[in-house]
């Protein structure tokens, strides 16, 4: 488990030791003409949103902004130092062959202290191991992930995916944009990021959101009730929740159900944020079949209490609230930009003049996707 | 050569308020009350007394109370009074100590030392009054592959199910056991409240077929009053393989209990003891069991679920694990203080562990070997407030039955003599005068209430958490915390002690 010496915690425990509770700020763009933008218009949003989060902890997830290497996986890796760095590369080198790797490019901002080692790294699984592990390909990288995490002391993987990548740490969010240059470096089609209120001070940068899972993010505000029915039942599949936050079980649940079970984005909303049976009994005989269908199969993963999530993946995002909305979330739309924030002014300070604004109820997913001729071979994507 | 055993109760008359009546002497089947006419006095002869409180319940002038009696025997505390009556008992008869009800001896109420959460701040209390709350609960197995139709719509795929509007069920009581009356009053109640009652292993009388969708039908090793259309008739069928008040043996309906239409509904021969065997004599091994629930299945053409049920035990989590793997669609987990009509004294008193620990390890071994999909869990044997409810669904159950609670609904007072055939109120006798005394009318709305209120009280506390459906309090344990529990208790049922943090 990775861990930062450098900060003092006066023996409180670190995420993974404990449940540590958290309000936060979330916001996304997405161009779905695929058209790529730099970082600066999501820290704009988020830095409109300050006062919900208390600085310890921002994040962001960037889609589309590695072309040149988008056919390789993109580590995003924290270290504690040089031993565990050189622990882990031997690994790496075991497992992957690796194309590219430097140290991220950072610079120094007023607020970012203690920041561990951070290192970028292209690769892509070496054929013989895979084949020798009878997993395919996903799965291969998501063990190594996990190895890593779990068993090399002070080596934190928070980033997998391929042409997109996380960036985050310990600060407000605006300032960990700045910290990794996404206002100059990286141009992507779409961006999330997250603002974190813990009610805790672990200060340490891998508990910080989004969170990761090969090419799916996901940030969320809320805290949810139903966090260990949804772990205890999703432990059973093989995940093993080590962080212990929010955000991990939903990213499992939502892997589990997509990849494993192979439900629409529609169908995993109406099982993580299932409609009330009573609304259900409304609906028309063919809406009211699939819904219940679905509730009865997947009771236990059903997320109960406030949570807004924005879910990031290959080629766009999906925006959903809990069934009772108990937390805020606006969508907006502009031409191709699309836009999802926690609130409204985080999109009125990127874009003013808006063709549609609305809320959307409980439950009900939003979905925004490439357009079918956004850019994308030989284009930018 | 009997020893006079003194009575525990003494009948406490208070002269100034007896207005002679007479209430008292008709409605007591044990004839402790008589009017004296030498004396021109109501008398009471104590030693008859069970201390079910018909009389006092019934007394127009509230004349009446029974008080434990102050006669002792030379205080010890190795060989308590209880104890000693029992070995006169054993020495004058040469008998087994048969006893009714749940175990009533002290010992250790899990339940009662875990406590509850609640949110605040971080995460808003939900307000049933005013918001949807979600009580349904289906039961079944939930382990199939996702299917579509060529239009890619989901295809309902899962096996049958069982719909509850609140995650209580009435546990088993066989006709014979208690009366027609007890019987009509729980199938009413159940049909009203949309969930199920269970027939015991006593079979099922004529008339209440009509309540086969709220009926769960119950084989069992003496198979009394089993055929097709009993199985055909019901919601769904289990199969009795133990009970938590008596692990190890089979059923015991005395022969006076056993009427002319017992005996019928039975199949059975009319005033002769039922004791049905210890085994299935079809099941000595839990391939066997595959055999009978896929006989049972066969024969309802797979369309009911099939629970098993068993008495919770030392290697309880093993069995459950191995029901699990057999077919079963529920298994059902009897804790050791479950009631019974009638069970060997040493048995109920000293075979099996408690509900909450059996539950919480047969949970998480399912967990554990990632079957727990593939049945729902269902637990009794001591299910006393909707706060036990609420802690077992916590601990994993999917639902409660509840049965000691249900007959107390009724008019029970747990003077636990179910056995001896005489039951004032109505409910564990036979005798036609005494079963008139329970109006399934009044009785069926009772239940109605009780389960209604307990209904209400789930919904207040699945709010105060912060949850709006009950699926996502089951298997939630970080909303349960220990108080006054050691670190093994507290690890078998994987929950925090109070004080500890997330």
């Amino acid at each position: 488990m990775f861990t930062s010496d450098q900060v003092n915690l006066n023996g409180a425990p670190i995420e993974g030791e404990v449940r540590i509770p958290s309000g936060c700020a979330v916001s996304a763009i997405i161009d779905r003409s695929g058209k790529r933008m730099t970082g600066e218009k999501i820290i704009r949003s988020i830095a409109t949103m300050h006062d919900r989060s208390n600085g310890l902890g921002g994040g962001f997830a960037g889609y589309g902004i590695y072309p040149h290497y988008k056919d390789y996986y993109a580590f995003h890796l924290f270290f504690n130092d040089f031993s565990c760095k050189k622990e882990t590369e031997d690994f790496l080198l075991g497992h992957f062959e690796i194309v590219y790797s430097s140290e991220m490019k950072t610079r120094k901002v007023n607020g970012i202290v203690n920041e561990p080692l951070i290192y970028r790294y292209f690769l892509y699984p070496l054929s013989k191991r895979l084949a020798n592990s009878l997993m395919d390909e996903e799965q291969y990288v998501v063990k190594c992930v996990n190895t890593i995490n779990a068993k090399i002391n002070g080596a934190y993987v928070f980033s997998s995916g391929k042409n997109m990548g996380i960036f985050k740490g310990v600060g407000f969010p605006e300032d960990i944009g700045k910290f990794y240059l996404l206002d100059e470096e990286y141009e992507g089609y779409m961006w999330t990021c997250h603002g974190r209120y813990p009610t805790n001070t672990p200060g340490w940068w891998g508990g910080a959101h989004p969170f990761g899972l090969l090419n799916y993010s996901i940030v969320h505000n809320g805290e949810i009730s139903s966090y260990d029915a949804n772990r205890r039942y999703i432990e059973m599949f093989g995940y093993k929740c080590t962080l212990q936050t929010d955000t991990e079980v939903i990213t499992y649940i939502i892997d589990y159900l997509l990849r494993v079970k192979h439900l629409t984005l529609e169908e995993v909303a109406k099982v993580i944020s299932a409609s009330f049976w009573s609304t259900i009994e409304d609906k028309s005989e063919e809406e009211k079949a699939q819904e219940t269908y679905l509730r009865k199969v997947f009771p236990s993963l059903l997320i109960n209490g406030p949570f807004s999530i924005i879910f990031g993946f290959d080629n766009g995002l999906m925006a959903l609230n809990d069934r009772l909305k108990l937390r805020s979330m606006v969508c907006a739309e502009k031409g191709d930009l699309a836009f999802v924030s926690s609130e409204e002014c985080g999109i009125r300070v990127i874009e003013q003049d808006l063709d549609k604004i609305y809320a959307p109820a409980g439950g009900q997913p939003v979905i925004y996707t490439l357009n079918d001729n956004a850019l994308g071979e030989g284009g930018l994507r | 050569m009997d020893y006079y055993i003194p009575a525990e109760y003494e009948v406490v008359r208070t002269p100034e308020l007896c207005i002679g009546c007479r209430v008292c002497e008709r409605q007591c089947a044990n004839e402790v009350h008589k009017f004296d006419k030498d004396l021109g006095k109501m008398i009471a002869d104590s030693s008859k007394c069970v201390n079910c409180h018909r009389c006092v319940s019934l007394c127009p002038t509230h004349a009446l109370k029974i008080v434990k009696s102050d006669d002792t025997y030379k205080l010890n505390y190795n060989w308590t009074m209880q104890t000693m009556n029992e070995v006169y008992r054993q020495a004058n008869t040469g008998g087994v100590l048969l006893s009714s009800m749940g175990n009533p001896t002290v010992g250790p109420i899990y339940f009662d030392k875990i406590l509850v959460n609640a949110s605040q701040v971080t995460n808003p209390p939900i307000d049933p009054l005013r918001e949807p709350m979600e009580t349904v609960v289906y039961l079944g197995k939930k382990d199939v592959d996702i299917q579509r139709d060529e239009n890619g719509r989901l295809i309902d795929n899962l096996p049958p199910q069982l719909k509850l509007t609140t995650p209580i069920m009435f546990s088993a009581m066989s006709y014979g056991s208690i009366s027609y009356n007890a019987h009509e009053s729980l199938a009413r109640a159940a049909e009203e409240l949309g969930i199920y009652y269970n027939t015991g292993e006593g079979g099922l009388h004529q008339d209440f077929y009509k309540y086969g969708k709220n009926t769960i039908v119950q084989v069992a090793s003496g198979r009394f009053g089993v055929h097709e259309q009993y199985l055909n008739s019901a919601a769904a069928i289990e199969i009795k393989m133990g009970q938590g008040a008596k692990p190890g043996i089979g059923g015991h309906l005395p022969g006076m209990k056993i009427s002319d239409d017992v005996s019928k509904t039975r199949m059975i021969p009319k005033g002769v003891d039922a004791i049905s065997p210890a085994p299935h004599h079809d099941i000595y091994s839990i391939e066997d069991l595959r055999q009978l629930i896929f006989s049972l299945k066969e024969a309802t053409a797979y369309k009911k679920p099939v629970i098993v049920k068993v008495a919770a035990v030392h290697n309880v989590a093993a069995i459950a694990s191995g029901i699990a793997r057999s077919g079963a669609d529920i298994i059902a987990i009897d804790g050791y203080r479950g009631g019974t009509g009638a069970a060997p004294t040493r048995i109920r008193n000293n075979v099996g562990i408690p509900i909450e620990l059996a539950l919480a390890q047969v949970d998480e071994r399912l967990r554990q070997e990632g079957i727990r999909d593939s049945v729902s869990i269902v637990v009794g044997g001591s299910i006393h407030s909707s706060s036990d409810v609420v802690k077992a669904i916590a601990l994993g159950a999917d639902a409660c039955y509840i049965a000691t609670a249900a007959l107390m609904a009724l008019g029970c007072h747990l003077c636990r003599s179910c056995h001896t055939g005489k039951c004032n109120w109505g409910i564990a006798t036979q005798r036609p005068d005494l079963v008139k005394r329970l109006n399934p009318d009044i009785g069926y709305k009772r239940l109605v209430n009780l389960v209604n209120a307990w209904t209400h009280e789930i919904q207040e506390m699945m709010g105060g958490m912060g949850l709006n459906s009950i699926e996502a309090l089951r298997g939630n344990r970080l909303m349960l915390r220990g108080i006054g529990l050691n670190e093994t208790e507290l690890k078998i049922l994987g929950i925090h002690h109070a004080g500890e943090s997330m």
